[in-house]
């Protein structure tokens, strides 16, 4: 081939080796960088506001990271990712109002609770047939797919197969299906509930009963047999606690 | 996508996980149940879209000015924006308007009116692709318009389209897995709450793609032998 051609064609292929050099050796940070999965469309726990993620889980590990020397890069995707997610290294720890059981304990390890837990019922503003989670047999539910509340409903399904469960990815889309009356109930956590209740001055639903499943308790998940990360989790905790930071986020939240 | 994110490194671990070969097994006439529900969607889907689209198509060559803007309009919407927008568009937006929607009646409408919009732009090409002289020789025999179309045109034109029948069927199948947002229990949907509760995102997706392949390898295999049996060239 001509001169030019050949000319061409080393160059392309001396800048094309090169390249890939360029970036290595680049700034490196002098912080650690922890990759924290989330599931951000449950607030005020985790959200996203113009474009930056927030929320209470949000500032909480965002704490415990600066106690801990880390910077936080927050990975958002499905909540039922986010185990899968931890198992395969693709995140190092997942916060996501994220209920301790023996169930997820199998899978992951956990750090000390961060939150009390506790689900409600929402229903319509004119239900006045569901009351408690007595209810709840026989009517059509609605969950968010791999929440304690997708797992009660199923639980009540159990007792009652007549019970038609609605698993959705996202607990808004279940929202909006009470809305619209495709189903009876949503069975999700308090503070989240609340939080979309209020936020959206929403005269449609209501919330109903006692709230329940309280014995339980949120806490940030890391892969299982990770002590190593699991030790610095609970460490930046107890810092985060200790200093009044925890009781600062608190209030600001809640 | 976070289902990508999770094949990526975990795969080898996943595969020799005991527990994720026993959850696809146990797991599996569940599944099943799944492709039952997206055969039968995509049938009656594809049935709507068949009837609709031959007006569509139809309408597109019409040389009524409001037919063809009505069918060029649909067509454009349909296929210029995403089925999965369209999905929760009419399920949560334009269908509650009309009637107290159900999942399964809500994915029929939205594959529906999706796959009448390409069928219409399929007819179109089938008719417009029969011989000319055809058409001329038809009306020379003193056929109108509507019976050289009827008895002359689609006739061929339908030998024409099933080929890119076939390959919307296929489209469709595979394209109603999106229902699963709307959590229809079809394929889709069920893989996604076996793996909400168990983890075992390799096995059971794998499984899941193994039954879509079989179906739609059924499909183009019948549809290769209708192809040849209408040969006649």
């Amino acid at each position: 081939m001509n001169r030019l051609a050949r000319l061409f064609l080393s160059t392309l292929l001396v800048v094309a080796l090169v390249f890939p050099l360029v970036g290595c050796g680049g700034e490196q940070s002098s912080e650690k960088v922890l990759k924290i999965g989330t599931n951000a469309t449950f607030p005020p726990f985790e959200f996203q506001q113009s474009n930056e993620f927030t929320g209470f889980d949000i500032d909480l590990i965002n704490a415990i990271a600066e106690e801990q020397g880390y910077q936080v890069e927050i990975n958002h995707m499905d909540f039922k990712a986010l185990i899968p997610g931890l198992q395969n290294d693709k995140i190092d720890g997942a916060i996501a109002a994220m209920t301790i059981n023996a169930e997820r304990l199998e899978s992951v390890d956990f750090t000390t609770p961060y939150f009390d837990a506790g689900l409600i019922i929402a229903v319509g503003q004119d239900n006045d047939t569901i009351l408690s989670t007595e209810d709840l047999k026989g009517k059509k539910l609605a969950a968010q797919n791999g929440t304690t509340g997708a797992r009660y409903c199923n639980s009540v399904k159990e007792q009652d197969p007549a019970t038609d469960v609605r698993i959705f990815d996202d607990i808004g889309l279940a929202f909006m299906e009470l809305e619209k009356a495709g189903v009876d109930a949503v069975v999700n956590d308090l503070p989240v509930t609340s939080y979309y209740l209020a936020t959206t001055e929403n005269t449609k639903l209501k919330t109903v009963g006692e709230v329940f499943s309280t014995e339980e308790q949120y806490g940030i998940a890391v892969k299982k047999g990770n002590t190593e990360m699991l030790d610095m989790f609970n460490e930046g905790l107890e810092k985060v606690k200790a200093n009044g930071k925890y009781d600062e986020l608190y209030d600001k939240w809640f | 996508m976070p289902l990508v994110e999770i094949f990526g490194l975990g795969i080898f671990d996943s595969i020799t996980s005991q527990r994720g070969y026993a959850v696809v097994i146990e797991s599996f006439p569940y599944f099943l149940g799944g492709a039952g529900y997206t055969i039968a969607l995509t049938f009656l889907s594809l049935s709507m879209g068949m009837v609709l689209g031959l007006f569509l198509g139809l309408g597109k060559l019409s040389a009524n000015r409001i037919l063809y803007f009505l069918s060029t309009a649909f067509i454009d919407f349909f296929r210029g924006t995403p089925l999965f927008v369209q999905i929760f568009l009419l399920y949560f937006g334009v269908l509650p308007l009309f009637y107290d929607n159900d999942p399964i009646s809500s994915a029929i409408i939205a594959l529906g009116l999706n796959s009448a919009a390409y069928i219409g732009e399929i007819v179109r090409a089938g008719i417009q692709a029969v011989d000319p002289g055809q058409q001329e020789a038809a009306r020379s025999l003193g056929m109108n318009q509507r019976q050289a179309m009827t008895y002359v045109i689609l006739p061929q034109a339908f030998k024409i389209v099933i080929p890119p029948m076939i390959n919307e069927f296929i489209a469709l199948l595979k394209d109603s897995s999106l229902v699963s947002a709307i959590t229809v229990p079809e394929l889709m949907h069920r893989g996604d709450l076996v793996f909400a509760n168990t983890y075992q995102a390799t096995w059971i997706f794998a499984s899941i793609a193994v039954i879509y392949f079989v179906i739609t390898k059924t499909i183009s295999t019948i549809g290769d032998k209708v192809e040849r049996r209408l040969a006649t060239d």
